[in-house]
Parts: structure tokens; sequence; C-alpha cells
């Protein structure tokens, strides 16, 4: 069943050097199933997930032949529509904690407050209810981490009560942009099984957007490899190691490895034909 | 006599009522021209050994000897010349009003060199950048290219020695490639000594010729780079650090 279609999906910035084309035609559908897209800094992976949500500003604009979660059009939907979408049905993990937590809001008034909000829930079932999203994410010591502001976390900390707060609503697609890139690897696993739990137990469509492809190919089921806004290659995760697209070749081979050579590492060649 | 010698350091933060020991009777020797690396998780205490030796860090116990020379209180202009440190985060370690010449510029003002002018076109291209780019402000930089900015300032005063704080952790994979490059490249043509602090194992096996590993503020086991390839680690919490990383490599 297909959750979210998008058709030739355009994102661009007028700027004053010109326009600048984030984005440039990406076509892609998800089921409920976890679809992983890479690339580097800079190839458009955050704006195709922040795009899917309508969460460009001007000058940003999408443009796009067709965009529609759950049979909904979202590039015809009104701000209030895509209000009711946000948070409940589509929700988004930024990549970093620092920046994407309320820094002068205790963390516990920032996990309850779309409860109370929203669902009109208690203050006393609003921090109980938060206090189980926290022991969910694997936070030891739920209560002081309700107490702390923000600076207090480390980020991997962070991290996890952000992606905490996301999975409260219980939503139907989760956009996580680089979830576990300020993380320690042993947290990393854990962040990576509780995504996973979520998207067998609830049934939950992922999009998880990283530029760590070792870590996609062993999470995700299918993979988009992007380049300067377009798709240049999609496969099954398991077959990432395969790849052919000297771009995602390129990427797998710079990375170092436990036990390798100690030559220089092989770094992207960006003057070949296909990076033109 | 090893270059960097640090016996028993301990570092303790007070906060509010409590106290943190964040490094816990940590003792480690580095030797000249070596590279050595610390690894664990955030909040192991990695980075504080190496902002305790810069003097960044509250020493409360423990002492740090460079050459043999135990580190000041106050570290003194000759500190700066022997140790510099390339910090995690190219994004706020530059200023971001001052253009790349001003903060290459800087320490020699301060130490009184001469040559500025020459030295900064020297320092950049060094680290792969075209001198042109002295005068631009860290903004108009990529993030791969500020850390380069970041190597060639710890390299102004040319020290022996480099704390390298996760050089690479916020760039992309490419662009760490072609860093971790930039710094061995460095190391050879200079005889430098890395003390390099990662979370990533692999990049500290490609990087370091011994290793520390560390949690919860000690020091947990120190291993020779061939014993981690071969997955000769003592401890469990090696082993499963070892682990987290090496499953990513499945299907490698």
């Amino acid at each position: 069943m297909t959750l979210l279609s998008v058709e030739n999906l355009h994102v661009t910035f007028d700027t004053e050097a010109g326009v600048v084309e984030a984005v440039r035609g990406v076509s892609f559908a998800l089921g409920r199933e976890r679809l992983g897209i890479v690339g580097e800094s800079g190839s458009g992976k955050t704006q195709t997930g922040r795009a899917v949500l309508r969460l460009i500003r001007p000058p940003g604009r999408i443009r796009a032949d067709r965009m529609e979660f759950d049979g909904q059009d979202l590039g015809a939907a009104g701000e209030r529509e895509m209000r009711a979408l946000r948070g409940r049905r589509i929700a988004m993990v930024m990549q970093d904690p620092k920046y994407s937590l309320n820094p002068v809001m205790r963390v516990g008034h920032q996990l309850t407050e779309g409860l109370r909000q929203r669902d009109g829930l208690s203050r006393q079932d609003a921090r109980a209810k938060a206090v189980e999203a926290l022991a969910a994410v694997q936070i030891r010591d739920p209560a002081r981490v309700m107490e702390a502001w923000p600076h207090e976390l480390s980020g991997g900390m962070g991290q996890r009560v952000m992606i905490a707060m996301m999975l409260i609503p219980n939503p139907d697609l989760l956009i996580a942009d680089e979830p576990t890139s300020a993380l320690d690897v042993t947290v990393q696993a854990e962040v990576l099984s509780i995504l996973d739990k979520l998207v067998r137990t609830r049934g939950m469509g992922l999009i998880f957007i990283s530029h760590d492809l070792r870590l996609v190919a062993r999470f995700c089921d299918r993979v988009l490899v992007m380049f300067k806004g377009r798709i240049v290659e999609e496969l099954p995760a398991h077959n990432l190691m395969q790849a052919q697209h000297p771009y995602t070749r390129g990427l797998l081979d710079c990375l170092p490895r436990i036990g390798g050579p100690r030559t220089p590492l092989p770094v992207l060649d960006r003057t070949a034909d296909w990076a033109r | 006599m090893a270059l960097i010698e640090i016996d028993n350091l301990v570092v303790t933060f007070a906060a509010r009522n409590r106290e943190v020991q964040a490094v816990r009777n940590v003792s480690l020797a580095v030797e000249a021209r070596e590279s050595f690396g610390l690894v664990g998780e955030s909040g192991s205490g990695k980075s504080t050994i190496l902002r305790a030796i810069c003097g960044l860090a509250p020493i409360s116990g423990g002492t740090i000897r460079i050459a043999g020379q135990p580190a000041a209180t106050r570290r003194g202009a000759g500190f700066s010349r022997r140790v510099q440190m390339v910090f995690q985060d190219p994004y706020a370690s530059l200023h971001p009003r001052h253009t790349i010449d001003r903060t290459l510029s800087e320490p020699l003002a301060i130490h009184g060199l001469p040559d500025a002018d020459a030295r900064v076109v020297r320092a950049l291209t060094d680290v792969g950048l075209p001198p042109a780019f002295r005068f631009r402000f860290p903004h108009q930089l990529s993030g791969g290219q500020r850390q380069r900015v970041a190597i060639a300032r710890a390299l102004m005063l040319e020290p022996d020695i480099l704390l390298l704080d996760e050089p690479t952790s916020a760039l992309d994979a490419s662009v760490q490639a072609e860093t971790l490059n930039l710094l061995n490249r460095l190391r050879a043509e200079r005889g430098l000594t890395f003390l390099m602090v990662s979370h990533d194992l692999a990049v500290i096996d490609h990087m370091c010729d011994r290793i520390l590993v560390m949690q919860h503020g000690a020091a947990v086991e120190e291993l020779p780079r061939e014993a981690l390839a071969k997955a000769q680690m003592k401890t469990d919490y090696a082993r499963s650090l070892f682990a987290a990383s090496a499953d990513r490599l499945l299907g490698a």
C-alpha cells in the first residue's frame, strides 16, 4: 500500500545570485517500509524531506506534479490541513537536537506541550505519557530528564528526546533527518533498534535521511542515492554494496575500515562525467 | 621519555551542588611522532583529557608533562608553540566575523613572528586551499574547507603536537576522507605527534598506532592497532564498542 507518493518534486530558492535548484525532479513512492535517502550535504536530501511536510519557507518554492499522502493531495492542502497532518500523521526528527529543542523550556514542558494543547490531557496524564515516551527511547532516568534544560543534555540524550517527542502522537510516517549522526555507535545502535521496532510494530513508514551509506544499507529496505538534487540511483538496501553508479561507489569506498590499509583513502572524483 | 605523559589525571567539575568526575585517574604516554587515539562514547571524558592538556579543564589530580616538563598552571607562549588543538565543529571554532586571513595571522601577531603574509599563504596552500580564500569569511566556506582552515590555524606556530578533537565527525564521509588524508600527509611531512579523539573506531583505526578505550571517565583498555583489527580486546566494553562499529560493515 502506498502511503506517500511524490512525482517530479522540485525545490527552488530565488537568491540574489539567481535561482538555486536544491531538488530537481525527484520521484518516489513509499509504503509502510524503511526508505533511506543518502547523499552528501547539499545533495537535497533534507529539502526533499522538508518538502513533504511543506516546511520550506519563502523564498523557497515547492513544485511537484503530484505529492500525495494517504490519499490526500499535499500540494493542494491548505495551511490548516497541513497543521493537522504535521506531527500527528507525519512527524519529522530534525538533525541537530541543539537547534531543534527550545533552549528556554524544560524538556518535560516541551514533551507535554503537545499532549496538553492538542490532546487536551491533564497535567498528570501528559506527564505520565511523556515519561513513558522517554523510557521507550531508553532514557535511564526519565524523571531527571523531564526537569532538565536542553543544554544540560548530551547530544545523544537530546536526540532521543526529539525522537520521543515525535513518536508520542503515533504518526503514520516518520521523516528522520540524520537522527543518529550526532550519536555514538553504541547509542546509535539503540536508537536504530527503537526506530526499527516502531516500524515493525506500529506499521509506520519511515524516511531515513543519512549520509552514512553503511548504516543505511544495514537499516533500510530501499535506498535512494541523491546527488545535486537528483536521484542518481535507487536500489534495494541489501544490494547497496554492489552499487554501480560511480558516485555511490565513491561514497562507499571513502569510508575507513577497521583493519583496512593505511594508504590514503580514496576520494570522490568530482571532475568525472557523471558529476557535471 | 614520552613526549606527552599523563599520570593519574583527575578532572572534576563542580555543578551547583554536585560534583562530576569527568576524568578518573587516567594515565597515558604518547611517544614523539606517534599517533594515539582515544575512543569512547560521549561523556566518557575523552575530549576532557585534551582540554585538560590545554588548560581548558580544571585539573584536580595527577600530572601532565610535555617533553618531561610539567604543564604550568598558566600555559605560556612556549606551550602554544608546541601544542595546538583542532576542535570538532568547524562551524563553531572559527570566528564568524574575522576573515580567514585574520584568523590565521592572529597567532603570528601574538607570538611576534615575521612574514605573516607569506606564512598565511603557505599555510593555506599546505592544507589544499587556494590562497585567495584568505579574504573570505567562514560562512563563505563549506564545512570541509572550514576544517582545513582550523587545521591551518593549528599549524601556524609549527607545533609538534596536535590535539585532534573529533576533527571529522561534523563532515560528510567524502570530505572526511579528504581531511583524514590531509592530516596523515601533514603528520608524515612534519613529524607531528597526534593525540586524537573520536567515537568512530574505524577512523581511529585508520589514523592511530595505539588506542585507549574510555568509559565513564576511566580508562578501560589500551590496545595496539593490530589487536583492534583482530578483535583481540580483553574487556567486554571494548568488545561491545567494536561490535557496534563492526556490524556497520556487514555486507561490505
